[in-house]
């Protein structure tokens, strides 16, 4: 039983650190610019088919794709700021909220036309590593050490450079910011790119080991709304952490009951952090 | 008014008299019958549902090619496809069956893909006395609702796995412990509850049973759940979710002595996987390699009808540049069991078509059909049966997939035990 609790909590460790990943996109873009991006989960699942076309049409190493993933990720999130939030950033949420629903909406017609539905599956194996009575495949791990190092150079730039300094400041008080003579527009812009980076990456991360869709961002989008109220929004170490809660939960809970009540106590934790600590497990931005 | 400027209005009455005519008369001649069905061209099912299609088009191209159909009174009847995409959701099916039938005015029906779409359209073909025959829906509790103008084409799921187990009894007697994991959908269901009662009814231990939703990704917890000692693992659902089952059972490192799953391991696609495909055994409605033939019609003393399997083989690739899967033939079936009926009945009236439908026992290319027509279970199939492949490495060490059971169609023996 031990062995098996071990194994369940591993797996769903390792798969929380890009959670995570996914998550911290999420509520990067919420802590500087208070915009929920519904368009996360089809950038997550462009993520996947960016690293797949890079992989299959161009032979490049699925790990080594996710540099040209990530520019890409950025690229696309510029464009989506340009062409459907800034006119709306300072309009109520309930705008911002439907301006990004509908890009989902356009990213999702528009992938379908393309991809189609038909699942698609990176045959990159790379086998399973044999840790006593655990066997874990290689490219969760990858996926792991790969997540961890976004996570990294996320801090890095917040927090050793000027630009990051500038994100920083416009998350805090945007008009302080600009009367400090911070462009707030370009970082707003860069905030939003740098979301849909990760997204993208962690879409990436994903497709290395879970076959995928057009459609597969879906699910990974509600996981990341979890994990922001977890760790607490605006906050890129509480969604790594509120990743690693999540995917253990994932690990740990089927080995009691049913899967089919990870939901339910995913969702209750939901709400209770919600009542308890609405801040979140490391507090908001 | 001048006289000449009346002419156009006279040579327009003139044609509006003469052309209705023209048309009756080509009209009594030729006859065109609209099909209709709902495809799962997008969403989760449209690996299985774009086969389907082909299939069916397929079907009507050839028939079409061949003349059509005549019908007693001599009127010449081709067919033409009218679907719609169902994005596969069942919230969508009976509003565009609703529409197949009032606004395309289609005369027959052919049900969407999956067991859970087709059970929303069965209600409207049957509201609307129109005859549908169903594809991809192999789930029995749809016949066992008072339907009586439903018709099954494929074998139900309470036989879809249990072939299996028979094929485990005897290739390893010793095998004792059967892990069960499931998609919870209505098919999967029916298919895993007939195969955990006739598994114990064998004897064999079921040490694990649990479902997952549809659209799940992660396999890990369940994999973790299943006991080292397992003997069989078995299970899985549509496309998508078993073969992710599938390449986590090869990454995670499960030893099993047979895996056999449900509906991908048949699909060509299915070799995508690589490594982890070789060994798995997957229920199949048909293969390319069954010998149905008209001689074997003659053995077994019943009809045959339609074209070799050959053919069907060959003119499948020629079209669409693929081997066909048992989701193609099964779309082009469901044309074929029209065309008989309508050939047969020399009508395209529900009443007559159905009279011919429900005595109907022959052997096609697909294999034997016939439908139960008792009132508790009408439309079920009851004459159809499934085969067993396994994907297994060739000398080139290139997957290919063998036909494993039953004896009479093996194309290789199995080999259980899994990873491979």
């Amino acid at each position: 039983m031990l062995e098996r609790l071990l194994a369940s909590l591993t797996d769903g460790l390792l798969l929380g650190f890009v959670y995570g990943v996914a998550a911290m996109g999420l509520t990067l873009i919420w802590g500087v610019m208070t915009v929920i991006n519904l368009a996360h989960g089809p950038v997550i699942a462009l993520g996947m088919f960016a690293t797949y076309l890079l992989f299959t049409h161009l032979g490049i190493n699925p790990y080594l794709a996710l540099a040209p993933v990530a520019l890409f990720g950025l690229l696309l999130g510029f464009l989506i700021y340009g062409a459907a939030v800034h006119r709306v950033i300072n309009a109520p949420h309930l705008s911002s909220l439907l301006a990004t629903f509908a890009v989902n909406m356009i990213l999702i017609g528009v992938g379908t036309a393309i991809f189609s539905t038909s699942p698609q599956n990176i045959d990159f194996p790379l086998g399973s590593l044999k840790i006593g009575f655990l066997t874990i495949p290689v490219t969760r791990l990858l996926a792991t050490g790969g997540a961890l190092l976004v996570t990294a150079a996320l801090y890095l730039f917040l927090y050793a450079t000027r630009t990051g300094k500038a994100v920083r400041a416009v998350a805090n008080n945007r008009r302080a910011a600009e009367l400090m003579g911070i462009p707030s527009s370009l970082v707003l812009a860069l905030s939003f790119g740098l979301g849909t980076m990760l997204a993208a990456v962690a879409g990436g991360l994903i497709a290395t080991f879970f076959p995928f869709t057009i459609l597969s961002g879906g699910p990974y989008e509600l996981k990341s709304f979890v994990i922001c109220v977890l760790g607490g929004l605006g906050n890129p170490l509480g969604a790594l952490l509120g990743g690693l809660v999540l995917g253990g939960l994932e690990g740990l809970v089927p080995a009691f009951m049913p899967v089919s009540w990870v939901p339910v106590v995913e969702f209750g934790l939901f709400v209770l952090v919600l009542l308890v600590r609405p801040r979140g497990l490391l507090g908001a931005k | 008014m001048q006289p000449w400027k009346w002419y156009p209005f006279i040579l327009l009455a003139v044609l509006g008299l003469l052309l209705p005519g023209a048309a009756s008369s080509a009209s009594a001649a030729e006859k065109t019958v609209v099909i209709g069905f709902t495809a799962s061209r997008t969403g989760k099912l449209n690996v299985e549902g774009l086969r389907q299609i082909n299939g069916v088009n397929l079907w009507i191209e050839q028939v079409n090619a061949a003349g059509g159909v005549k019908l007693a009174d001599g009127t010449q009847v081709k067919f033409v496809a009218k679907d719609y995409d169902d994005e596969s959701k069942k919230e969508r099916v009976q509003e565009l069956y609703t529409k197949l039938i009032n606004t395309d005015k289609a005369v027959f029906l052919i049900s969407p893909y999956s067991s859970g779409l087709t059970d929303a359209a069965a209600v409207i073909a049957q509201q609307y006395n129109k005859i549908m025959i169903t594809v991809g829906a192999a789930s029995d509790s749809t016949y066992k609702k008072g339907f009586t103008l439903v018709y099954q084409a494929y074998t139900p799921a309470s036989r879809y796995l249990t072939g299996a187990l028979d094929l485990l009894g005897i290739q390893a007697p010793a095998a004792k412990k059967v892990a069960i994991v499931h998609e919870t959908d209505k098919f999967s269901s029916d298919v895993v509850n007939a195969l955990k009662a006739y598994g114990e009814s064998k004897g064999y231990q079921i040490a694990l049973f649990e479902g997952y939703d549809s659209g799940a990704a992660d396999f890990a917890p369940f994999i973790n759940k299943i006991p080292a000692d397992v003997d069989a693992v078995m299970g899985g659902g549509h496309y998508a979710d078993t073969s992710t089952f599938a390449k986590q059972l090869f990454e995670k490192g499960a030893k099993a002595k047979m895996v056999a799953l449900l509906v991908a391991p048949p699909e060509p696609k299915f070799a995508e996987l690589g490594d982890a495909a070789c060994g798995v055994i997957g229920a199949s409605q048909w293969q390319p390699q069954a010998k149905y033939s008209p001689e074997a019609a003659k053995k077994a003393g019943l009809e045959w009808f339609g074209i070799p399997l050959a053919d069907f083989v060959k003119n499948y690739q020629a079209k669409y540049q693929e081997e066909p899967s048992y989701h193609s033939a099964g779309g082009y079936v469901a044309g074929l069991v029209l065309e008989y009926a309508v050939k047969k009945s020399g009508s395209t009236d529900t009443a007559k078509v159905k009279e011919v439908l429900d005595e109907m026992n022959l052997l096609t290319f697909y294999g034997h059909l016939k439908f139960d027509n008792t009132p508790k279970t009408h439309g079920l199939q009851v004459g159809h049966e499934m085969v067993y492949t396994q994907w297994q490495k060739d000398q080139q060490g290139k997957l290919v997939n063998q036909v494993v059971w039953p004896e009479a169609a093996q194309t290789a023996k199995a080999i259980l035990y899994f990873p491979r």
